[in-house]
């Protein structure tokens, strides 16, 4: 049992009695952390969550966003990082379950997934790889099978994700206006479970969540098991019990299992249930309260009005689906749990529902004092050396081209993915309701990119957070989308340790601030704590999944891919600073931990964002690329792979504040764009740019088969061969092959 | 190419797991303006009622057992067997394709890429027989060269080798990938029946309708500047039928 003594007083204070074992297992299990954000919930309220485009902000299954045209936009993300640390294939492929089910309970049909992953060290660590093949392996085996997109992505690796690691996915789902389906229910209406029988997988899910990840075979039991087939009759399925108008409301049976999902639900509606789970189809004979905290998957509840019934059911045996009326709304607030004909729970929704908040203790790790007072710079390499870094830099999996992941992920299916995976720094769609409107008919396109930077947060929460915020907005510019919103992921190491607390609040903090200034408002997001091992927490690692909005209206336009042409300018937008604490330069080539992580200039960021969008939409670049992980010469570099040709660079004229040469070519501060412009454009573009406060400077042109680096008269030139072959390092570990 | 032809009616088959069934319908429905509907696999009778059939990709029963098998069995594949002997286009898309062979309509079998992952990318096709050998080819030449993609697992197409021979004497091999994404035996595509009439192909010609959709990087040969190469695959079909419409008439 994981009550604490003071929430077991608190229950019984509630109740004015002893818990029955039952209300017991069913309290246990929705505050579990992982349920009832007791920890974080206070601080979540610092988010911004109003915006012109929000329908619904936190709170829900999904977000919802008004896109125009009566288009609605959902947007979800889940984590399911335990389960996928013991057994990675079914615990990558139900973490897609779980976040497509958050997307259908809002009506909204599911049409591209994003992926973020976080692994040890795969160069080294067999187990590493292992997890990693297995991750991609599963999302791809459920995402494929489903028909649902999977879109972009990022994929980080380092040593505190040893013997772990982090899955995230995000769901983008589109609904119609007039046909969203919002929690509701009046007395009488059934209660319905449809979907897959329940079983003893996944026992305790929550609560292994909620808890140090200690790598135990016996944990297996606690990871449920994917069934992608049942997962697309239910997409099917509700998607047409929403066109018909036959259900009022939608839940996805998650982490808690019918405890959570029944008493959010009561608890929303302001109604009582009564439950029989004589009726429950069963996969296995089982006590109730497996039954009650199961969480098998796909599974959903329905609420349905008696007179509609026949039209569900209609549904329902079209698709071969299993479903159970399970009970119906009452009108006292209470769930009455009935099993054999004897009430064995009779509690308050609202109790169960809302978990008493704990207050955590945050206190400054010693950690950061330490780096800030050891930080130092390494030795200045020889300037012969540089195209051997850069060479090494481009071959560090975190950097590396993800051919081998996004090319296990059918990215095309549903005929919207516009930029496809690997051409550009963002996912573009194209948007129609149900292609309706057909040849002509108003397409709006949006862009979505998911970021996170684990090295930057774990020396400075506060600005490595916003950071991610700013990449991600960054990289949904660079295809031409102005961000309209963002759904957040938190995860950290146990709530518990006041130091790993203070990440969480200073995280919070960051992303708030970054939001609030933007008017980029969140609209939902999850937050992981317990993401320990038996060598500690994890490094702080939230993660940003931003959306963009190309046209809000018949204007705009989509940068599809690195369309740099020979003779093209290459153009730098923002200020390269002295700032290379937690970059890859330092951490990945010399091992080095400095306290200087780049820092956000809000109104700067602001002001180069806005210039690489009016250049955009006036038609004047040819390709535009962000400067993150790696610095300005990962990023040239990446543009010459993606183009297919060289450059020449004149590394003196980088707008910059830095001594060092290799500070100037590998620092990762923020609000920095690479754009590459037809000679014939560059004076429109020195017009456009004199309107907007932001440095900017021609470096070089694109050109040859090399890249080639200049810093006053002395120079290094690497081929495109070889930058194509370093880039390629994950194919080359990862393999053939399962 | 706003006409309306009213004149035929193409059927959609629906497997629990298909997923590519909505994207043949925007396509034939949205941008080649034909009437088409939605069969769901239950039906047994089809006759009299639809001039051409599709049988789109995803995962038909989740590729169970192997990959197009249980579709095979179910009772609309019976009803489009009889559509196909009596000469009506039939075209199977990826699982589609996968489920033609399965239900022995169309020669050969899959096996797992050589990759043994799932493969989503662009793949460069050449027509290897006449165009007017099946109704989906009719408006093409032999050896045009087709930018379509592929996204599958047992895409790998096998066939014994005096089978092989007969196809190629016959004009069966319809599409050869210039760059084999998996393996396939013969760098084959795409294949046809004896008749003619059934079409069975890997490549996703519904995803390279439109030039937005297209990779930035992809050649277009289509001569509208806004269809990819896979519109030509669907205006063979609504030619095809159209000429027929003619001489019935």
């Amino acid at each position: 049992m994981s009550l604490t003594e003071e929430e077991l007083r608190y229950l019984n204070d509630a109740l004015a009695r002893e818990p029955t074992s039952l209300e017991l297992s069913m309290v246990s299990a929705e505050w579990s952390e992982h349920c009832s954000y007791k920890s974080s919930r206070p601080y979540l309220k610092m988010f911004s969550t109003e915006g012109k485009h929000v329908l619904i902000g936190p709170g829900y299954d999904a977000g919802v966003l008004d896109i125009g045209d009566g288009m609605l936009l959902t947007v979800h993300i889940e984590s399911h990082n335990h389960p996928s640390a013991v057994e990675p294939y079914g615990g990558a492929a139900t973490g897609i379950g779980g976040v497509i089910r958050d997307i259908l309970s809002m009506g909204s049909r599911p049409i591209a997934l994003l992926d973020a992953l976080r692994f040890g060290d795969i160069r080294n660590d067999n187990h590493a790889r292992w997890l990693f093949r297995n991750v991609v392996r599963g999302i791809a085996d459920y995402g494929n099978c489903i028909g649902v997109p999977t879109i972009a992505g990022e994929v980080e690796f380092d040593d505190s994700f040893t013997n772990y690691c982090l899955v995230d996915v995000a769901c983008i789902g589109i609904a119609r206006k007039d046909r969203l389906v919002m929690l509701k229910g009046d007395v009488d209406d059934l209660v319905i479970i449809a979907g897959n029988r329940t079983g003893r997988d996944g026992i305790h899910g929550a609560s292994f969540a909620s808890r140090t990840f200690e790598g135990e075979e016996e944990d297996r039991s606690a990871v449920q098991i994917p069934d992608p087939f049942m997962g697309k009759l239910l997409i099917d399925a509700t998607m047409e019990c929403v066109e018909k108008g036959c259900v009022k409301a939608i839940k996805d049976l998650g982490g808690g299992g019918l405890a959570c999902c029944l008493s959010e639900t009561a608890d929303r509606l302001g109604k009582g249930m009564f439950i029989n789970l004589d009726a429950l189809h069963l996969r296995e004979e089982m006590s109730v309260e497996e039954m009650m905290i199961s969480e098998s998957q796909e599974r959903m509840l329905y609420i349905v009005e008696p007179s509609r019934f026949e039209e569900f059911k209609v549904i329902m045996d079209k698709y071969e689906i299993p479903f159970s009326v399970l009970g119906r709304l009452t009108d006292d607030a209470h769930l009455h749990i009935y099993y054999g004909g004897n009430e064995i729970a009779r509690i308050k929704a609202s109790i169960v529902a809302n978990a008493p908040v704990i207050k955590r203790k945050a206190v400054k790790p010693p950690y950061i004092e330490y780096i800030a007072s050891n930080s130092r710079k390494p030795e200045m390499p020889e300037y012969d050396d540089i195209a051997d870094i850069l060479l090494r830099l481009l071959s560090n999996p975190s950097i590396a081209s993800k051919e081998w992941v996004y090319r296990q992920y059918d990215h095309e299916v549903g005929l919207r993915t516009v930029v496809k995976p690997g051409y550009a720094d963002a996912a573009v769609l194209r948007l129609n309701l149900d292609y309706a409107g057909g040849e002509g008919s108003s397409y709006r396109y949006i862009a979505v990119k998911v970021d996170g930077n684990s090295k930057h947060c774990y020396i400075d929460p506060y600005n490595g957070s916003m950071g991610c915020f700013s990449e991600a907005c960054r990289n949904v510019a660079c295809v031409g989308a102005e961000p309209i919103a963002m759904v957040d992921h938190l995860q950290f190491g146990s709530p518990e340790d006041e130091h790993v607390f203070w990440t969480f609040v200073e995280s919070v903090r960051g992303l708030a601030d970054y939001g609030r200034y933007m008017k980029i408002p969140c609209v939902g997001g999850k937050v992981s704590f317990y993401n320990e091992t038996k060598n500690g927490a994890i490094k702080p690692s939230p993660l940003v999944c931003v959306v963009g909005l190309v046209n809000d209206g018949d204007d705009g336009k989509v940068m599809k891919g690195h369309a740099s042409r020979d003779g093209d300018i290459l153009m730098v937008i923002g200020l390269t600073k002295d700032e290379m604490g937690g970059s890859e330069y330092y951490e990945y080539i010399h091992s080095i931990l400095n306290a200087d992580v780049p820092k956000v200039d809000l109104a700067y960021d602001k002001s180069t964002r806005d210039a690489v969008l009016a250049l955009i939409r006036a038609g004047l670049v040819t390709s535009v690329h962000d400067c993150s992980k790696g610095g300005l010469a990962v990023a040239i570099a990446e543009m010459c792979i993606a183009s297919g040709r060289g450059a020449r660079v004149e590394l003196s004229n980088v707008p910059h504040t830095c001594t060092r040469l290799d500070d100037l070519l590998f620092s990762e501060s923020h609000s920095r764009f690479l754009l590459s412009i037809s000679r014939d454009d560059l004076d429109a573009v020195n017009r456009l740019l004199s309107d907007h406060p932001v440095d900017r400077a021609v470096i070089g042109e694109f050109n040859g088969n090399s890249l080639s680096l200049e810093y006053k008269g002395s120079g290094i030139n690497i081929s495109m061969d070889s930058m194509l072959d370093s880039y390629s390092s994950i194919a080359r570990l990862m393999g053939h092959g399962g | 190419m706003h006409i309306a032809y009213h004149v035929s009616l193409i059927g959609i088959v629906v497997f629990p797991g298909s997923n590519c069934d909505r994207d043949i319908y925007h396509v034939l429905k949205n941008i080649m303006h034909v009437d088409v509907e939605f069969i769901w696999h239950k039906r047994e009778d089809l006759n009299c009622y639809y001039d051409a059939i599709v049988i789109p990709g995803g995962f038909a029963y989740a590729d169970r057992l192997r990959a197009g098998i249980i579709a095979a069995f179910s009772p609309v594949m019976q009803a489009v067997k009889r559509l196909a002997r009596d000469g009506v286009p039939v075209i199977g898309i990826c699982n589609g394709f996968q489920i033609l062979v399965e239900s022995g309509l169309l020669p050969g079998a899959f096996m797992r890429n050589d990759s043994l992952t799932f493969t989503c990318r662009w793949t460069m096709l050449r027509l290897n027989v006449n165009g007017s050998r099946t109704p989906f080819t009719l408006l093409l030449k032999k050896g045009t060269r087709l930018n379509i993609p592929v996204a599958n697992q047992e895409g790998k197409y096998y066939v014994d080798d005096d089978t092989l021979k007969e196809m190629e004497k016959n004009e069966q091999i319809v599409f050869k990938y210039e760059d084999n994404p998996n393996g396939s035996l013969y760098d084959i595509a795409g294949v046809c029946n004896a008749e003619g009439n059934v079409l069975g192909m890997m490549p996703h010609p519904e995803r390279a309708c439109e030039m937005i959709l297209a990779p930035s990087s992809s050649t277009n040969l289509s001569t509208n500047t806004g269809y990819g190469d896979g519109i030509l695959i669907f205006r063979s079909l609504i030619e095809y039928l159209q000429g027929k419409q003619k001489v019935s008439i």
